[in-house]
């Protein structure tokens, strides 16, 4: 791979550790992915920032790459393990949350933001079409490739830190327009309508074709909350870093001759494998982090009632603290429900807290299942907060 | 004098992280999740029906065909090597991402793309040196 007499300093440790260390990490792979050169990038996200995926020595990292490591580009973070500010109120340890705080310190002694979501493009770290960015969190990764037209590989937490440090990522892969190219035709002859419908077809589509590049027709209109609860499924279950929708994405593609189709039965399918049968004790909203959009929806649904088991609705700070100012917060909290910004279901560390969640999000499911030992249950969002109010779960029909 | 009959062979490979160790080997077919897919703390290996499941690659010459899973991965990799329980080197078949990056930051040397087909070359147990630095595996026979 060729270096610029400027990258080759950073790679020699001319300008200290973690340039040297982050250089390292990015030739390397640049080196495996045959890239040509190293180009520069205009915006980062870092994943890698909940205490209980990290551990004593991610910490111990992070903090030996903050005492000479500053970012040279906008940089802004993935959710941690708990509410960065009344993590109190949601029963996490004396322990866990000292150490948490050491990580987001470690972050922001780097010169990194913490804003603590899995939606930066809702908050302000907003690529634009065309650009350049290194993103970790799969979810994010495939809505700034699919939706808004950046281009990001799906980095991991390290590299994209590296992008951080130095500004710079290996020009391979999402980098390359030949790359971004539609690799199969998958047409939808189902009406896909609702977010529980987009996230079961992310799953849908994600099984059958993998981490291929998908163009998919025969979907009439997506909103951007329906986009993003998609790109979380597409990324969880088949691993593609990029879709193509006929008419509503926005990246030009060849349309490929290999087809597939999904049918009504693929979603129902998608649907009751996401759903196990068990009395739910928690209902979580909000992967990817809620909108504001959303959150209007969820607090006139919870207007006046009161849920019976604990309900979490996971956000950005500050798209609550947007919703806050426009008053639509107080209804949520005034049910009993419970606002969960930085963190969310998948990250916080619930395991043992309770056996079956209900939510509206494929991703979710895997993660509670995965990482929290949950069972789940799987529907709309009305479902979901009809089933808060209730306690218990109604099938839909 | 007993003649030696051993002779030292090496096989080409590309440098993944840079670096020198020598020990016994450990070959697993299936690739490998760190995340997830292995303990931490111990180093052993607690993927379900995994070829390797209740193994541990603390201290071994690990040689897996590439890692799998999730990106958080290479956090458990640098974990590993913090507790004292990373493998001593990794050698892939073709290394990806996850792999790399743990390796590197973990300070783990790394070779993937031998040029020989080593599962007919290699045994469990035997001992073997990677000088992930000169981009070679070493081996008496």
């Amino acid at each position: 791979m060729q270096l610029t007499k400027e990258e080759q300093e950073l790679l020699d440790g001319k300008h200290g550790n973690a340039e040297k260390k982050s250089m390292e990490i990015l030739v390397a792979l640049g080196e495996i992915y045959g890239a040509e050169k190293l180009i520069s990038v205009s915006s980062v996200q870092v994943a890698g920032v909940s205490y209980h995926n990290l551990g004593d020595a991610g910490l111990e990292y992070l903090e030996e790459l903050a005492k000479d490591g500053k970012i040279r580009v906008r940089t802004t973070l993935n959710p941690a393990g708990m509410d960065l500010k009344d993590w109190k109120k949601q029963g996490i340890s004396d322990e866990f949350s000292e150490k948490q705080l050491k990580v987001i310190s470690a972050y922001q002694k780097l010169g990194i933001e913490p804003t603590a979501t899995c939606t930066p493009y809702l908050i302000g770290n907003k690529p634009k079409f065309a650009d350049h960015i290194a993103w970790s969190e799969s979810s994010a990764v495939c809505y700034a490739n699919s939706v808004l037209g950046a281009k990001t590989n799906r980095e991991g937490g390290p590299s994209a830190l590296a992008s951080a440090i130095t500004g710079k990522t290996p020009m391979y892969g999402m980098h390359l327009d030949k790359e971004r190219q539609a690799q199969i035709t998958v047409n939808i002859s189902v009406a896909i309508k609702t977010l529980d419908d987009f996230s079961a077809l992310g799953c849908a589509i994600g099984r059958k074709i993998e981490n291929k590049i998908p163009y998919i027709t025969g979907i009439k209109e997506a909103d951007t909350d329906q986009l993003k609860i998609f790109s979380a499924s597409i990324a969880t279950y088949g691993g593609t870093a990029l879709f193509h929708i006929e008419n509503i994405t926005p990246n030009k593609t060849i349309i490929p001759k290999e087809k597939t189709e999904i049918i009504r039965k693929d979603i129902d399918n998608a649907k009751k494998v996401l759903n196990d049968d068990c009395e739910i004790d928690f209902v979580a909203i909000g992967c990817p982090h809620a909108s504001l959009d959303e959150l209007k929806q969820i607090s006139k649904m919870l207007e006046g009632k009161h849920v019976k088991i604990t309900m979490w609705i996971s956000t950005a700070r500050k798209t609550m603290e947007h919703a806050e100012k426009l008053g639509i917060i107080k209804a949520i909290k005034d049910s009993g429900a419970s606002m969960a910004p930085d963190t969310c279901m998948a990250v916080a560390p619930l395991k043992g807290r309770f056996r079956c969640m209900a939510t509206n999000s494929a991703k979710a499911c895997f993660y509670a299942r995965g990482s929290n030992g949950f069972k789940t249950r799987f529907g709309s969002t009305e479902q979901c907060i009809e089933a808060a109010i209730t306690g218990t779960w109604k099938n839909q029909r | 004098m007993e003649k030696s009959t051993v002779t030292q062979i090496k096989i080409k490979a590309r440098t993944i992280s840079k670096g020198y160790a020598t020990g016994e080997l450990l070959i697993s077919y299936d690739a490998i999740s760190f995340y997830g897919g292995v303990d931490p703390d111990t180093g052993t290996v607690i993927e379900k029906g995994h070829a390797l499941e209740g193994k541990s690659i603390a201290g071994k010459i690990l040689i897996f065909p590439r890692g799998k899973g999730s990106t958080v991965g290479s956090y458990i990799l640098y974990r590993l090597k913090k507790n004292n329980c990373a493998p001593l080197a990794i050698i892939n078949l073709k290394c990806e991402a996850i792999v790399a990056v743990g390796a590197i930051i973990s300070e783990i040397p790394a070779i993937d793309k031998p040029e020989k087909k080593l599962c007919k070359l290699l045994k469990d147990k035997q001992q073997v040196t990677v000088d992930a630095t000169n981009g070679l595996l070493i081996y008496n026979k």
